[in-house]
């Protein structure tokens, strides 16, 4: 392994920045997802329900 | 047996189940079951308020098996499992509930009834959850390649990604040439760039990449295996090879509608291939230059109809794209696009909308019920102008049509081979629309662009690089961890009459030569369960499905409920 730092940010903490940082978390990546908000989920956590399955999706 | 210690929590998932059933009564009715020491309801059992109060009542009730009665295990599941095992339990002792697609969704009109389901449903969870057994996942070590079926930018983007991350890539096109159907293309929206010379840059840097085989003219023979390890037989022209892959991404692609021809009687809108045209052999033709001055373009031509109900996407922002394109080469040339909606999304493309009006092209709408005729000899359409509230006619050189997207004829072969399924209309079908959009139910093999569903070419682009980050993951990895739900063999009852080795569709078992009992080479097993169903002896059960699990949980179905 190189000593190259290995770690991301990922600005956001919406759906889009969950599933990003799950992704690279995945390969062994450490990842630091910078929410301003005090909880993540953005948008789609807000919605009951969400199209075209109409399940809560969170 | 330890004392059983059965913890119950049914959700509501907002209004989603509560809406339609009474959950706290499910949740009573829990506590009364064998075995349950427990119960409550929460508002969404998967957040993480949800999943911290299942975990306390682990640690506070000492339970020893938990069932959820929730939403479904294809995307929950390995939520709850987590819980469980952050609690020091075993993941394999958590049995899920589907009271939401199972239940509060189609008995909508029923309360009281989808409320007395809920709690059978729930009854019998408890049966099956307190015979449950512990079991650990198995852990698979993946061959760090990928193969790419289908080379148009799609496959090539993905091919690239992948290729820059030095994975070894095989990308199998059946054509003789890269491109899929930006080959045929003349200009591209948004930006007017030349399709030829799009085209050519990336296949530049894809072929710039040693690691990366690039196959023409190949055909997909037929594939074997499971995620890491895959083997595949690729013919291309006459010689076949094998070859051995840890993911597969699916890139093949889409085609555009093409109307019959018919000699005598009709076509779409008088089809013929001359005069009356499709929108990609307009692009052919725009390579060429183009003479007509009149055109008429009608939309939506044999999409959103019966037989095809979906909207391909593309087509409005061809035509709008064409139509200027063809203005600014002829001032004088006369545009006129017939449509029904138009599908101008975002930004960039409201904006050549715009452009396109203020470059001279003319929109009319019309409607399902009265769409436009083609008189072929008078060389005018005619069509109710709704605004008018009357008829009118568009004199033309040439109509083209805007045809949608539609799947390859043979997918279905594709989609057997790789064992992933396609929709009603051949589009290859996702695992979740919204949550696993770039996957398959079928773990380790991924889906990007038109074989999907119609998709432009950003569209493309972006789900060929999810994809690839996707199929990466177990690629950089170097192993995977597949669930242990998978057949055994009881050697003391096997005859080794064979029944078993004959059905399995994975050939995962075979008869052991020295023992000549029934053996099961794990990681090939599918835990589909056929195998136990034939065996005469009753010899193999699945884990995690044993038959008395099975039993247990029938026999709770059809006890009396108690409320
Ligand atoms: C008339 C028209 C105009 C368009 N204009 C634009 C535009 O201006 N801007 C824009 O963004 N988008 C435009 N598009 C959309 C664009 O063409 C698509 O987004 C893009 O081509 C999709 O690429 P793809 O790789 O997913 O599919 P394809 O281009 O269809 O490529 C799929 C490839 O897979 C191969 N294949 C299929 N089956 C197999 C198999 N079994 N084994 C091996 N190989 C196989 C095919 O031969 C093909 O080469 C237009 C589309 C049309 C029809
Ligand atoms: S993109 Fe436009 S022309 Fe194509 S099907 Fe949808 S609405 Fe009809
Ligand atoms: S079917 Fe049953 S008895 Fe026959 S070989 Fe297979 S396990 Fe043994």
């Amino acid at each position: 392994m190189t000593k190259r730092s290995k770690e991301v940010i990922v600005i956001g903490g919406g759906i889009a920045g969950i599933q990003a940082s799950l992704d690279l978390a995945e390969v062994g990546i450490t990842v630091h997802l910078v929410e301003k908000l005090p909880s993540i989920g953005g948008r789609m956590a807000q919605l009951d329900k969400t199209f075209p399955t109409n399940d809560c999706s969170i | 047996m330890n004392e059983l210690r059965i913890g119950v929590f049914v959700c509501k998932c907002g209004s989603n189940i509560a809406g339609f059933i009474d959950v706290p009564a499910v949740a009573e009715y829990a506590k009364g079951l064998p075995g349950v020491v427990f119960a409550r309801h929460n508002l969404y059992s998967c957040s993480e308020s949800g999943t911290q109060t299942i975990k306390d009542s682990i640690r506070e009730h000492n339970l020893n098996r938990v069932v959820v009665a929730a939403c479904t295990p294809r995307t929950h599941e390995p939520v709850f499992r987590a819980a469980c095992e952050d609690e020091g339990l075993n993941q394999f002792l958590f049995e899920f509930v589907n009271i939401r697609e199972h239940c509060s969704w189609v008995h909508m009109q029923e309360r009281e009834l989808a409320t007395q389901k809920a709690k059978e449903l729930v009854r019998m969870g408890v049966a099956r959850v307190a015979l449950l057994e512990p079991g650990e996942m198995t852990e698979v070590e993946v061959i760090p390649s990928a193969l790419v079926i289908g080379g148009g930018i799609s496959g090539i983007t993905a091919a690239t990604a992948l290729g820059s991350m030095g994975l070894k890539v095989i990308l199998a096109e059946r054509e003789k040439e890269l491109g899929g159907m930006l080959n045929d293309l003349y200009k591209l929206y948004p930006t007017g760039e030349d399709a030829r010379e799009f085209l050519d840059k990336r296949i530049k840097t894809l072929k710039k990449f040693k690691n990366v085989e690039i196959l023409t003219s190949s055909e997909i023979k037929d594939i074997e295996g499971y995620i890491g390890n895959y083997n595949v037989i690729i013919k291309e022209g006459k010689k076949e090879k094998d070859y051995k892959v840890g993911t597969i991404i699916l890139a093949t692609g889409a085609l555009t509608y093409k109307p019959k021809k018919v000699s005598k009687g009709k076509s779409l809108f008088n089809y013929d291939g001359k005069n009356v045209i499709t929108q990609i052999q307009l692009e052919n033709r725009l390579i060429k230059g183009l003479k007509e001055k009149k055109v008429v373009m009608i939309q939506c031509a044999g999409s959103r109809v019966p037989e095809r109900i979906y909207c391909s996407r593309i087509c409005c922002m061809t035509a709008i794209k064409n139509g200027m394109l063809l203005k600014k080469a002829n001032k004088d040339a006369e545009v006129t696009i017939l449509y029904r909606d138009l599908q101008t999304y975002g930004t960039d493309y409201e904006d050549e909308l715009r452009e396109a009006k203020k470059a001279g092209v003319k929109f009319i709408r019309y409607s399902k019920e009265k769409p436009p005729s083609v008189d072929k000899k008078k060389k005018f359409v005619s069509v109710h102008h709704e605004l008018l509230g009357r008829n009118i006619e568009i004199p033309f050189d040439l109509v083209v049509l805007s045809t949608p997207l539609i799947a390859h004829s043979d997918v279905k072969k594709l989609s057997q081979k790789l064992k992933v399924p396609v929709d009603e209309h051949g589009f290859f079908l996702e695992a979740h629309v919204k949550l696993r959009p770039l996957e398959f139910a079928t773990d380790g093999v991924f889906i990007c662009g038109c074989a999907h569903w119609p998709a432009d070419i950003t569209e493309s682009i972006s789900q060929a690089l999810g994809a690839t980050s996707k199929a990466a993951i177990p690629l950089l990895n170097l192993k995977v961890t597949v669930e242990p739900i998978i057949s055994y063999v009881d050697e003391e009852k096997c005859t080794g009459c064979g029944i078993c080795e004959e059905n399995c569709p994975y050939a995962a078992i075979t008869k052991d030569p020295e023992t000549k009992k029934a053996k099961v080479t794990e990681v090939i097993c599918k835990g589909c369960g056929i195998c136990a169903s034939n065996c005469p002896e009753q010899a193999i059960d699945i884990k995690h499905y044993k038959d008395e699990q099975f039993s247990a949980q029938l026999k709770a179905a059809f006890e009396e409920v108690k409320t």
